[in-house]
């Protein structure tokens, strides 16, 4: 019978070119087996649910580090929950102050992984927490 | 086979699909991929819906800059009030069966563009340049109503000529530097094209590739061109200098539109279509013959028996496989 594969997206919103942490992950989740969508730098919030709902993507994985994570990462979920695609899970990383998870978590993001996080640990957290869809 | 319950959750999946809804029909696309039964059967309502579209292949070697004409063409056909649907493969790790899709990189500035649907797919094993998947995501953005469908193969070597079963025109990306290496890609993918493309001319050696090519055309055999349509060559300069490349694109997309009015005027598009509809039966046979007599003979175990029989030289693979077809065929082949 059918082998569902895990469709993950890794993509960047707003005005921040620091791409290296979003690349290391998508070749990590590449080696965990997923299928990893790619978007690159620059991308705006509409843009990034717009893509995720044309992949069929179980997972969208934001990283910000320009500090903006605040505005960014909720917009996304808004633009994904507006779009009748509330099923997609979002997560987020980059350099995120302690103080502001709550805040995030409040706001539909539902892991925040930030720096030392090791990529086993988000493959796990990923691999227990996001099931590819029925 | 027909459960009345599933006829009617069909026909709702293709009503929606008809009116271009993305969420439903990326959704089916992802059940085919990943072979879900009841996907099989929505596809079959859908077929008798398709056949619209306007199919175009583009391959190439790996960096040759096909994601980037893809965008450039998108934005062509969009310029022209068509609506376009692209798919884009990328390699499966043959060892992770993970895949980094990052054609849509490219793209992404017609992500909001609600006249434009771009689907990655990834390989999955398959062989071809292409995805298993491949056909049937074009019938599915055919039922949604894109008027052109660019698929963009893996970057390719030689023998991943897969793309002409189901595409009405085949785009070829060279870039100069490749040498005389041009010399030992003549067979396989230097056939397929129906118009090459000479990306990146602005480098070195675009002029001595742009010969090598004219000399291999000229030494095809004269049935070749038989129907008076020479592969026509069109230059692509430095993607960043928007003016240029603007008017590249322009050419190359009135050149698609030329072969296609070619394909056309002297009834060949019907010869192409017949090539993917052979295809897809033949995909079909596989999928539905093969595949669930190799599932079963899997789960069993009996599988790893006969592999032992074959190893102790107790028997050879025909006798096995003619003994399998006795089972589980009917009437003998």
């Amino acid at each position: 019978m059918a082998e569902r594969k895990l469709r993950v997206m890794v993509a960047k919103p707003g005005l921040d070119g620091h791409d290296r942490g979003a690349r290391v992950l998508a070749r990590c989740f590449r080696d965990a087996g997923f299928e990893v969508i790619y978007t690159g730098c620059h991308q705006t919030p509409e843009q990034i649910a717009a893509a995720a709902i044309q992949e069929d993507v179980d997972l969208v994985g934001l990283s910000c580090l320009s500090g903006a994570h605040r505005y960014l990462f909720p917009a996304v979920k808004k633009q994904l929950v507006e779009r009748g695609a509330d099923d997609i899970m979002v997560i987020g990383g980059g350099i995120i102050p302690d103080q502001d998870f709550q805040y995030l978590y409040d706001n539909g993001i539902k892991a925040i992984f930030t720096p030392g996080a090791t990529l086993d640990s988000i493959v796990e957290w990923i691999n227990n927490n996001v099931k590819p869809r029925e | 086979m027909s459960n009345p319950e599933n006829e009617s959750e069909d026909m709702e999946k293709v009503k929606k699909i008809k009116a271009g809804d993305v969420r439903t029909a990326s959704r089916l696309i992802r059940n085919l991929e990943d072979g879900v039964k009841e996907a099989r059967s929505t596809i079959k309502h859908l077929f008798p819906l398709t056949g619209k579209a306007q199919v175009v292949g583009i391959t190439g070697s790996p960096g040759a800059g096909k994601s980037t004409l893809v965008d450039g063409l998108v934005e062509q056909f969009r310029k022209r009030g068509k609506t376009v649907g692209v798919l884009a493969v990328d390699p499966t790790s043959p060892f992770t069966g993970g895949a980094i899709l990052g054609d849509r990189i490219r793209m992404q500035r017609h992500a909001e563009d609600s006249g434009v649907f771009v689907r990655s797919l990834a390989t999955r094993g398959a062989l071809g340049g292409l995805a298993k998947a491949v056909g049937d995501a074009i019938h599915v953005m055919d039922v949604m109503g894109m008027d052109v469908i660019l698929v963009e193969t893996v970057g390719t070597g030689q023998q991943e000529v897969d793309i002409i079963n189901h595409s009405h025109t085949v785009l070829v990306v060279l870039i100069p530097g490749m040498g005389d290496e041009i010399q030992a890609i003549k067979a396989g993918i230097m056939e397929i094209a129906d118009v090459f493309v000479i990306n990146k001319a602005d480098r070195e050696g675009s002029s001595k590739l742009r010969r090598e090519i004219m000399a291999m055309l000229d030494m095809a055999p004269p049935e070749t061109f038989a129907s008076g349509w020479r592969p026509p060559i069109v230059r692509v300069e430095n993607a960043f200098e928007p003016d240029s490349f603007g008017k590249s694109m322009e050419e190359l997309t009135d050149t698609i539109a030329k072969h296609h009015e070619h394909l056309v005027a002297k009834d060949l598009l019907g010869s192409r279509i017949r090539r993917k509809a052979a295809v897809e039966l033949h995909e079909a046979i596989r999928s539905c013959v093969l595949e669930p007599i190799l599932n079963h003979l899997v789960a069993e175990g009996e599988i790893e028996g006969m592999i032992q029989k074959l190893m102790d030289k107790k028997t050879d693979p025909y006798t096995l496989a003619e003994e399998v077809a006795r089972r589980f065929l009917k009437e003998g082949v």
